[in-house]
């Protein structure tokens, strides 16, 4: 029997399950959560004891059904808080699969290692932000953070929030927000009605398939009219002010390129930001395993292969896309995984493909201007971890001594604390290619998540748990 | 003006709530079985609980384990993201500042 062993249990890495096991593999499925989902399907903690949990969930009935197939399975071997933190390369054989199972950060989890016939990566995206003046003040969060909290802990993180980034996620995130009934006080879409218009509509033949999502996005928007929360575009929080936490935010109208439009900044009262700027994939594993990537996402052949043998993608990690279409190019992915016929699947390849011009159609419409650079002021914080600012960079990479990616990083310690670069990656690269320097390569961390000293000086493998 | 939980007796989800007990740098602080750390702090009107190499403070920013910015001593472990630690009934919690790292 096909040992498939899937990472990431989000919509992806769950659909993918599914299709293995409809195609008779053994299925391995790891996630670092307690429960599947992931970030788009995250469900309440079962310690909340809720007798109605689907009134908040959205599409949750066709997920609830997948759930249940995949975890009763007889050949699934679902693996709940297991983190991988490394990847084995083997010749001619998908790599070996080294993971910690166990509570988050826990001190002393149990190592696994699972040998695969063939292994699925989904591990999904987290949100992208941009770095702005008072961006690391409590209050300003993630996007994702503030969905994540809303759904899966009713918690609103502020009780007057504003919402500001680029993407159609605001909306959904807008109205988490009102269901643990914060006042989103509005949603700011920095692109014009224009760029998302013409990104959306161009080659208009291709947006018939797309009415299902467009649905979903008109139900978010109507619900927002509904609640009376404005949605301006052309705009974006650019500053965040308090002493010691957000008291309030600068907005200002932008230009189409993100640059702002002097004289138009004006203060809200707001105790909390959120904010989402499009999403990074996270190519760690990917990239561990010596995939080739295709500007920032996994290349992937029209059977979801990578360039590694045995290896394939699926999801947000091959194309920023959205969860309908993450679970299409799963069941592409775990059915081949599986040693299925692909003739069996034709509408899936079919969805998946509708489903990748979708998603190049989402880029179009809400691309990242590069004038948001005129945003920063000397002392803006770059790399959150290291407290490492504008100022500081710059010198490094005025320099010629320092100017090489290494050196930029050795010099500001940018990238170098404990996120590993992950929130500060993308907008050091930017800057870097502004200013004519080199640009690192990302995503490269031979340890993919934190392991502790002492969990790796007692590594005992058990294999195929 | 602060994070606050849905109150389990209104909530459209109909939550049972079983409250739990922390201690956070010794001060007890109570919360909700099932809540992440992250989530029994921000609940209690803490929005930071970390302070960075600059000596500012921090708290809970990508909310999904990805930055780090939250993390505590959970007992004897350090380094925990509290985003992604689940609170247990009787967790001593100790807040950390980066600057002492060095």
């Amino acid at each position: 029997m096909t040992r498939v062993v899937i990472v990431g249990a989000g919509p992806a890495g769950l659909a993918a399950a599914d299709a293995a096991l409809r195609a008779g593999a053994g299925v391995s499925l790891l996630d670092a959560a307690e429960q599947p989902g992931g970030q788009y399907h995250r469900m309440l903690p079962a310690a909340f004891r809720a007798e109605l949990p689907d009134k908040i969930q959205h599409g949750r009935r066709a997920f609830d059904r997948r759930r249940r197939r995949v975890l009763d399975h007889p050949r699934c071997t679902w693996l709940p808080e297991t983190s991988v933190w490394s990847l084995e390369l083997r010749d001619g054989e998908p790599p070996l699969v080294h993971a910690l199972r166990g509570v988050a950060d826990g001190a002393d989890r149990e190592s696994v290692t699972l040998v695969p016939d063939a292994l699925v990566l989904a591990t999904g995206a987290h949100d992208r932000v941009l770095p702005f003046p008072g961006w690391t003040l409590p209050g300003v969060f993630t996007a994702g953070a503030a969905q994540a909290l809303a759904k899966g802990e009713r918690l609103a993180v502020g009780e007057n929030v504003v919402v500001s980034g680029t993407g159609p996620f605001l909306l959904p995130v807008a109205a988490s927000l009102s269901q643990v009934d914060a006042r989103v006080l509005a949603v700011f879409e920095a692109n014009q009605p224009r760029t998302v218009l013409r990104g959306w509509t161009r080659d208009a033949g291709e947006l018939v398939p797309h009415l299902k999502k467009a649905g979903e996005l008109a139900g978010y928007a109507a619900g927002q009219l509904r609640q009376r929360v404005p949605y301006r575009m052309g705009r974006a929080v650019v500053e965040a002010r308090g002493d010691g936490r957000v008291e309030e935010v600068v907005v200002a109208r932008l230009r189409a390129d993100w640059s702002i439009i002097p004289g138009t900044g004006r203060t809200l009262a707001a105790d909390a930001v959120c904010v989402g700027h499009g999403f990074t994939a996270q190519l760690e594993l990917p990239v561990a395993a010596g995939c080739d990537l295709a500007g920032d996402a996994v290349l992937v052949d029209a059977g979801q292969r990578t360039s590694r043998p045995g290896v394939f993608a699926a999801g947000e990690i091959t194309g920023i896309a959205g969860a309908p279409s993450a679970v299409d190019s799963g069941t592409v992915a775990g059915w081949l995984a599986a040693g299925g016929d692909p003739a069996r699947i034709t509408g899936a390849l079919r969805r998946r493909d509708r489903g990748r011009a979708f998603g190049r159609r989402l880029a179009r419409a809400h691309p990242i201007g590069g004038g948001w650079t005129g945003w920063l002021r000397p002392d803006t914080v770059i790399c959150r971890c290291e407290a490492v600012d504008h100022a500081c960079l710059n010198r490094a990479l005025a320099a010629p001594v320092t100017a090489g990616a290494r050196s930029v990083k050795l010099a500001t310690r940018a990238g170098l604390g404990p996120c590993q670069g992950r929130i500060c990656g993308p907008a050091v690269a930017e800057l870097s290619a502004a200013a004519g320097a080199e640009v690192a390569r990302p995503h490269h961390r031979p340890i993919a998540q934190p392991i502790r000293l002492g969990e790796l000086a007692n590594l005992r493998t058990e294999e195929n748990p | 003006m602060s994070p606050r939980l849905v109150p389990g007796g209104t909530d459209r989800v109909r939550r049972r709530d079983r409250p739990i007990r922390l201690t956070v740098d010794g001060e007890p602080v109570s919360g909700v079985d099932g809540q992440t750390i992250a989530g029994v702090l921000l609940a209690a009107g803490r929005t930071a609980w970390r302070t960075d190499p600059a000596g500012e403070p921090r708290g809970v920013f990508c909310g999904i384990g990805a930055c780090f910015d939250c993390v505590v001593t959970v007992g004897a472990e350090r380094d925990v993201r509290a985003c992604r630690r689940r609170a247990r009934d009787g967790d001593e919690v100790r807040t950390q500042a980066r600057a002492e790292d060095r």
